[in-house]
């Protein structure tokens, strides 16, 4: 009988600890399936963060290393340096990167390290029971704020693709989001690519993944996706915020 | 090997590239900045990797993922510094894995300034980051030790998978000496559970998390026992005329070095004063002061702090003999005079039976 469906090598057969509707399991899949597409799992080191996904490690099949809060990118460029033809990549969220860990990750895309960033945007802390993320969207209710993210007291959501897109040592931006099945193939290419950037060694490369936090915003998964694609995809565009140069030339 | 003469930073980064050291990542601070710079330029000769890193607290984080990565590695800082690698020092020391960490130690708290002081003995020795570990604490007191402590720093790392520093000071690292480097590099040491990439062996993971209580128990205990065997295998100090002492100083780094001339300018006037230098402070060496406890030898430590050594060495002697205290801070240092005074001063009193 032909297999048309099954794990990825890059998945161990552990099930996932996520809570319902949380879109972290299609997310390291997709991961999964790039590090599979390119067969590259003998030759990949992944960094988890912290946050609901410090656990990418007991899923994702390949070597890890876990980082401390927001140093995910830092971790990987220590490996990336003196491994420089192993696959590096990290798996960060929104409080991890865009928060504690925004020095890191800058400077990671300033220096045009060659690693390739899964970043997993839900707007909300998550592990720590829903306090207010620096991605939480303009009246969003959190545990920490709740009457709503106020511009008063809390300023703007940090739209962290724009921002690193503007540094010529980000090779790669994109945006993609998870909330129907179209968008997650989308997003399964945009990885794949992002792979593919660090396997040409064209330099830095992310993709941003807008993701559910069904619980800790108090929806059902369906109001969940939905709420993603309403509310955070307007504040939050998709699509590749940069591309790699052409060959011999430097990014601009 | 011809001598060379050489800053004490330079000695330290010099015998790090000699003992194999490829991978250096760190952020300028006064004054340990000959470290990086030294690196800059000698490193990538030897194959090997420098990068400034754009924070103290990502330079140890790459030092985290390189040494997980295998790589001899190692990054150097001081005080202030030392304080933001605190977190990633504690992860390191979590994840069991080798790498050195140079700390050439400036007078604080705060800011403070760039001269010299030994105010982060607790840190180093004691904790710094948080939950129970403990680095290897190596002391020189020479740019030659300095030269010598790099090598068997990333020796004593790689033998115990644990992190190590050197603690110099803001003269140790800025004064030059002659220094001979007569050792070869390291040999190669095995490292299974690097995260290399998982080619015919099953994955590994560098990792610092456990949520059961159960198991994280069992690592907080297999750690405290590793520490009680460094303690036990790697002391070390060095002992100047304390077989007949009446009067025995404790200093370690350039304050021993100050207290060697007070010792002999004592012995020219016929008394008799010993020295015992640690040249590490974790494990802290208690053998010597157990030993001059044992003779009822009062002892007189003098520190660049406001009484930090001191208390390790109180535990040693455990009350069983006085222990003085004699100090400078805010980068001030004695001189061999002003340390003099104070044995007179204990030796009238005491008339060597204090």
């Amino acid at each position: 009988m032909k297999t048309v469906f099954q794990r990825p090598r890059a998945l161990t057969d552990k099930p996932f600890h996520y809570c319902p509707g949380c879109t972290h399991g299609i997310i390291h899949r997709l991961v999964a399936e790039a590090i599979d597409d390119h067969d590259i799992i003998e030759n990949t080191v992944g960094v988890a963060s912290v946050g609901c996904s410090v656990f990418a490690y007991e899923y994702l099949n390949c070597d890890m290393q876990q980082s401390a809060h927001g140093r995910a990118p830092a971790v990987a460029t220590g490996i990336k340096r003196v491994l420089p033809d192993r696959m590096v990549f990290t798996y960060q969220g929104d409080g991890d990167l865009a928060s504690i860990g925004i020095g890191e990750i800058i400077h990671a895309a300033a220096r045009s390290e060659n690693i390739t960033v899964i970043f997993v945007n839900n707007a909300i802390y998550g592990m720590t029971s829903g306090q207010m993320a620096p991605t939480s969207l303009l009246g969003q209710k959190t545990a920490t704020s709740p009457l709503g993210r106020c511009v008063e007291t809390n300023g703007y959501p940090i739209r962290m693709s724009e921002m690193l897109a503007t540094l010529p040592g980000a090779s790669y931006i994109a945006r993609v989001s998870t909330h129907d099945a179209k968008h997650v193939l989308q997003a399964k290419k945009a990885i794949f690519k992002a792979f593919d950037v660090q396997k040409k060694q064209q330099g830095f490369a992310m993709v941003e993944v807008l993701s559910t936090c069904p619980v800790n915003w108090g929806m059902e998964p369906n109001e969940a996706l939905t709420w993603v694609k309403d509310n955070m995809v307007p504040y939050y565009p998709l699509g590749e915020l940069r591309t790699p140069a052409k060959e011999g030339e430097l990014n601009a | 090997m011809a001598k060379i003469l050489m800053k004490g930073n330079e000695a330290i980064a010099e015998g790090a590239i000699r003992a194999g050291c490829k991978a250096f990542f760190g952020y300028p601070i006064t004054p340990q900045n000959e470290i990086p710079a030294y690196m800059a330029q000698h490193l990538p000769e030897h194959e090997g990797v420098f990068l400034q890193a754009e924070s103290e607290v990502a330079a140890i984080n790459m030092v985290y993922g390189a040494a997980g990565a295998g790589a001899r590695v190692m990054t150097s800082s001081s005080s202030p510094g030392i304080s933001l690698k605190a977190e990633g020092m504690s992860y390191i020391a979590g994840a069991e894995l080798p790498c050195v960490i140079v700390n050439i130690v400036r007078c604080g708290p705060g800011l403070g300034g760039i001269h010299p002081a030994q105010g982060d003995y607790f840190q180093a020795v004691k904790g710094g980051g948080h939950g129970d570990y403990r680095l290897i604490v190596l002391t020189p007191g020479s740019v030659q030790e300095m030269a010598d402590m790099a090598r068997e720093a990333f020796y004593l790392a790689e033998k115990w998978n644990n992190p190590v520093m050197i603690m110099g000071d803001g003269i140790l690292g800025q004064m030059m000496e002659p220094v001979e480097f007569a050792n070869g590099p390291l040999p190669p040491v095995d490292k299974p559970w690097a995260t290399t990439g998982a080619v015919g062996r099953p994955r590994n993971l560098i990792n610092t998390l456990d949520i059961m209580p159960e198991s994280f128990e069992k690592k907080n205990f297999a750690l405290t026992e590793k520490y009680q065997r460094i303690s036990e295998a790697e002391m070390q100090w060095e002992a100047t005329n304390t077989e007949d002492a009446d009067l025995v100083i404790a200093a370690y780094g350039i304050v021993a070095r100050v207290a060697k001339t007070a010792l002999q300018m004592a012995r020219d006037r016929g008394l008799k004063v010993g020295l015992i230098r640690p040249k590490t402070v974790f494990p802290f060496p208690n053998p010597p002061f157990e030993s001059a406890a044992s003779r009822n030898i009062p002892l007189l430590v003098v520190e660049l702090s406001a009484g930090q050594m001191v208390e390790d060495v109180r535990l040693a002697v455990n009350g069983r003999v006085p222990v003085h205290f004699q100090n400078r801070m805010g980068g001030m240092v004695p001189g061999p005079q002003e340390i003099l005074d104070r044995i007179l001063e204990l030796m009238d009193q005491g008339g060597g039976q204090l």
